[in-house]
């Protein structure tokens, strides 16, 4: 008897365990594009995370500085490719403020609806890596359905499906396409339809929910100090949605609810964004009938110059408050251009998030940040 | 109890599941009614894109073999990337005697475009414009810097610049 | 049949080592044959429930894609990482696919078409496919990769625990069947298959050896040792060319064991109900396969629909819910063949 117990004191000296790191990407698929994530592991438990970025840095922010202001907006398209339509949007609109111009309503409504379809079309991508990322691999294909049908009106009006590029300084690139409005309706009547079923093939399966549940949990007072944004701060209860505290465009015009939840966890950020494309779809509805008639662009100088000063502008993206600052001397270039981009902000929670959790909850609380990693580079 | 309770809730989640992927399953097994994917490659001469799609910038010409541009190179200043090389020589005009830019070769560079649509918006006589083209796909890389003015192409005496 | 074949023109002993041989290479092709239809099958069936219409270019229907795919990878160079136990690394495909290959020879196809026919069949097979756990974590030990490793422990652990369940749902049925020979076994569904005689407790075990089935043949959503989302590919990231296919046809030869255990178990093997068609040659053998094909497509169901578990979600559902309810099942049918209640 004591000798055994010898025995296993002897084991338990020699057998020792350690922590280990473990390199997930640059390439790996979960992390939705090129970023390094060193973890830091006790078995299959997560100590520490550190994001590694740069991978995809293009130094865009510089090539702001360099380009005239029409110029700067479509390489916004290139930030967060899935709310490209918001972007373009942020700096249109700053533009327009600092010069002064006021659009009429047929621009801002047409800008909102676009942007909620841009933001749907981005919420269905999510949803469905979501569910690639928890290994649901059949939700991309689903989302992938529905996603076509707004590219398919992106197309026909914008001109692309991703980098639409619709928005210039004033107005719009073309007036919409005369099948836009029964487009969008035909799609909305589809997608009421449809969106139930992403509830009950995901969201209400056991196993997603053991899997959300419960997991990554957030506060509202850490998500404050994170400065964490978006769906995935709204799901902490932490209200900060521009498109009610600052309505810009037409948001000051339509009734909708901030989806808020208070659970904080995975599931809650995975909630919040399944019933803001039910608020987009509501959104919509308000406006697709009240497009006034009127022209599609404002008259511009054909050189723009922002008077001398600081500008800053915010939008609400896919992925919460998109701002943009720029600083001018009154020349064609602005002297500084800043983008604060969303998932930038959100990523710093993921090592809080992670905590003591598994490797598996580390690719369902990484996809429900949802971040896209273009817009954490720049 | 509540444990056959989860246990009995957990099965019927999972068959509300398997019923929403079956019923697409035998639907497109018997009918492929549902598939939304194409054949690519096999429609590719069927496919049409929509009209206002960017694919790729073209400058128009008419049957005479005239374009609209007269070298202002306003849409290579406009351009954020250098896509667009404009080579141009000065010419007397035979009838007016006015000597003026002459159109030698408009240079795109299509591996280094954005689509953004700039140089067609800044131009000032539509001599540009989008092509609806998407299949790029070339083995080699030099194949898409594209001449966009045909050979032998000459500027049409009565373009219009507008003022935009 | 053979054998006696074979003994008109050769001296016994020969002969019956001639037929060993001509067994084992037919198994052979059986076996690979086998493997690159159900990554077809499961090729197509997946496109139609994403959607998508699957393979369809190469052959009717695609059925020639997996066979170029296969050719594909013979004609790769078989990398290997720095550092690597060379022998394990070499040997940890084998230990797979002979597991899977010898699990096949038991598999009773019809009443003349079972290669290898002992009493302890079911026994044999278990013991069998509980090699295969070896090999893989052999590969996630050998490969000096640290996906691999995580992904080879989890093999272990999945692979160990949910043995327990699909052994007491096989004791469950031996209950009933009162033996473990499985030509026996479908011979006592005559009267009936084992799911209607056995009623309750069969299909409660029917559906625990699903469950146990799928994270056997670590198949989504039990596919922790491979999630693609967590590490890549898992045990087998640091395999190429033939030993990767090596691994991914015994993946699909394993479901297919796993169904046709299933199959012989529950579903009256070659048998049809009220005995229509019995005992015509090679009709039982076609049966089967479809009753096992439709097993294996009710895995790709699963596959097809649910998200994954994580790893400790997974040791609870074995050791909370399948451990303690085919213990019940075992006693309830116990109870049932003694009071004589069943069909």
């Amino acid at each position: 008897m004591e000798n055994q117990m010898e025995n296993q004191e002897f084991l338990a000296d020699k057998i020792r365990t350690q922590e280990y790191q473990l390199n997930m990407g640059p390439q790996h698929p979960a992390t939705h594009g090129v970023m390094r994530m060193i973890l830091q592991l006790d078995g299959e438990e997560i100590k520490n995370v550190e994001p590694v970025l740069g991978y995809i840095h293009r130094s865009i922010e510089k090539m702001c500085e360099k380009s005239s202001y029409k110029q700067i907006i479509h390489l916004t398209d290139r930030l967060d490719y899935l709310s490209s339509h918001m972007n373009n949007e942020a700096v249109t609109l700053l533009v327009e403020n600092a010069l002064g111009i006021e659009v009429n309503d047929r621009i801002k409504i047409i800008r909102t609806i676009i942007a909620e379809l841009t933001r749907m079309a981005s919420h269905q991508l999510w949803w469905g890596v979501m569910g690639m990322d928890t290994g649901a691999l059949t939700t991309f294909m689903y989302a992938f359905r529905d996603r076509e049908l707004i590219n398919e009106i992106m197309e026909e009006t914008c001109g692309a499906r991703l980098t639409m590029n619709y928005n210039i300084i004033g107005g719009l690139r073309y007036d919409i396409h005369d099948n836009f409005v029964k487009r969008v309706k035909e799609f909305i009547v589809h997608f009421k339809e449809k969106l139930p079923e992403y509830d009950n093939l995901l969201s209400n399966n056991v196993i997603f929910r053991k899997r959300t549940e419960g997991v990554g949990i957030m506060t509202k007072e850490q998500v404050i100090a994170y400065g964490m944004n978006g769906p995935t701060a709204r799901a902490s209860g932490f209200e900060c949605d521009i498109r009610k505290k600052l309505p810009y465009s037409a948001y000051g015009m339509v009734d909708f609810e901030e989806v808020l939840r208070t659970e904080g966890d995975a599931f809650a950020r995975y909630k919040v964004r399944i019933d803001e494309m039910w608020q987009s779809m509501n959104i919509i509805e308000q406006l697709i009938d009240k497009i006034p008639e009127d022209d599609f662009r404002m008259k511009t100088k054909p050189i723009i110059k922002l008077p001398k000063g600081d500008f800053l502008q915010r939008v609400e993206t896919a992925r919460g408050d998109f701002g943009v600052y720029a600083m001018s001397d009154g020349g064609k270039n602005p002297t500084r251009f800043k983008f604060r981009s969303p998932s930038f902000a959100n990523l710093h929670g993921l090592n809080k998030m992670s905590e003591n959790t598994k490797i598996g909850d580390l690719v369902v609380n990484f996809s429900t940040i949802d971040v896209v990693v273009p817009d954490i580079d720049r | 109890m509540s444990y056959f309770k989860d246990i009995f809730n957990a099965v019927k989640t999972l068959l509300t599941g398997m019923k929403i992927t079956g019923r697409y399953f035998f639907v497109n097994l018997f009918t492929r009614r549902d598939v939304i994917t194409v054949q690519y490659p096999d429609n590719i001469d069927t496919l049409k894109m929509h009209d206002r799609f960017r694919g790729e910038v073209i400058m128009g010409h008419d049957e005479n073999n005239m374009h609209q541009c007269d070298a202002c190179t306003i849409c290579e200043n406009a351009c954020p990337n250098g896509t667009i090389e404009i080579i141009w020589d000065k010419e007397k005009n035979p009838e007016t005697g006015k000597t003026q830019k002459v159109l030698l070769n408009h240079i795109y560079h299509l591996e280094m475009c954005t689509m953004c649509g700039e140089c067609i918006e800044a131009c000032p006589s539509d001599a540009i414009e989008w092509g609806q083209n998407f299949h790029h796909v070339t083995r080699d890389r030099s194949n898409l810097t594209k001449s966009l003015n045909r050979p032998e192409s000459i500027l049409n005496p009565n373009f219009v610049k507008s003022k935009k | 049949m053979i054998l006696e074949l074979l003994n008109q023109f050769m001296p016994a002993e020969v002969a019956f080592y001639v037929e060993l041989v001509i067994i084992a290479v037919v198994y052979l092709g059986v076996f690979a044959l086998l493997g690159l239809f159900l990554v077809w099958m499961e090729r197509r069936v997946a496109g139609f429930f994403q959607l998508r219409l699957g393979p369809n270019r190469r052959g009717p229907s695609g059925l020639f894609q997996t066979v170029a795919d296969a050719l594909k990878l013979v004609s790769k160079e078989l990398t290997a990482t720095e550092g690597r136990d060379k022998f394990l690394h070499g040997i940890a495909p084998y230990f797979v696919i002979v597991a899977a290959l010898m699990a096949l020879s038991l598999i009773p196809f019809s009443a003349e078409l079972q290669a290898f026919d002992i009493n302890l069949g079911v026994f044999f097979v278990t013991a069998v496919t509980s090699i295969e756990v070896v090999g893989i974590f052999l590969a996630g030990w050998a490969s000096n990769n640290k996906y691999s490793l995580i992904g080879g422990m989890r093999s272990g652990i999945q692979m160990i625990s949910y043995e327990l369940s699909i052994g007491m749902t096989i004791v469950t049925m031996t209950v009933l069947a009162g033996t473990i020979q499985l030509s026996e076994i479908v011979e006592m569904q005559r009267g009936g298959w084992f799911i209607w005689t056995g009623h309750i407790p069969a299909f409660i075990g029917f559906m625990v050896f699903m469950i146990a089935g799928t994270a056997e043949s670590n198949r989504t959503p039990f596919d922790l040792v491979e999630a693609e989302s967590e590490l890549g590919a898992g045990f087998h990231s640091e395999y190429s060319g033939m030993g990767f296919a090596y691994f991914f046809l015994a993946e699909f030869v394993n479901m297919f064991i796993i169904s046709a255990m299933a199959v012989t178990l529950f579903f009256g093997g070659w048998l049809l109900p009220f005995e229509i068609g019995a005992d015509i040659p090679f009709v039982g053998a076609i049966i089967f396969v479809v009753k096992t094909l439709s097993v294996v497509f009710l895995m790709m169901w699963f596959r097809w629909t649910f998200p994954r578990l994580r790893i400790d979600q997974l040791l609870t559902l074995e050791w909370k819910y399948l451990i303690p309810i085919s213990m019940v099942n075992i006693v309830v049918m116990a109870i049932l063949v003694w009071l004589g209640l069943t069909f």
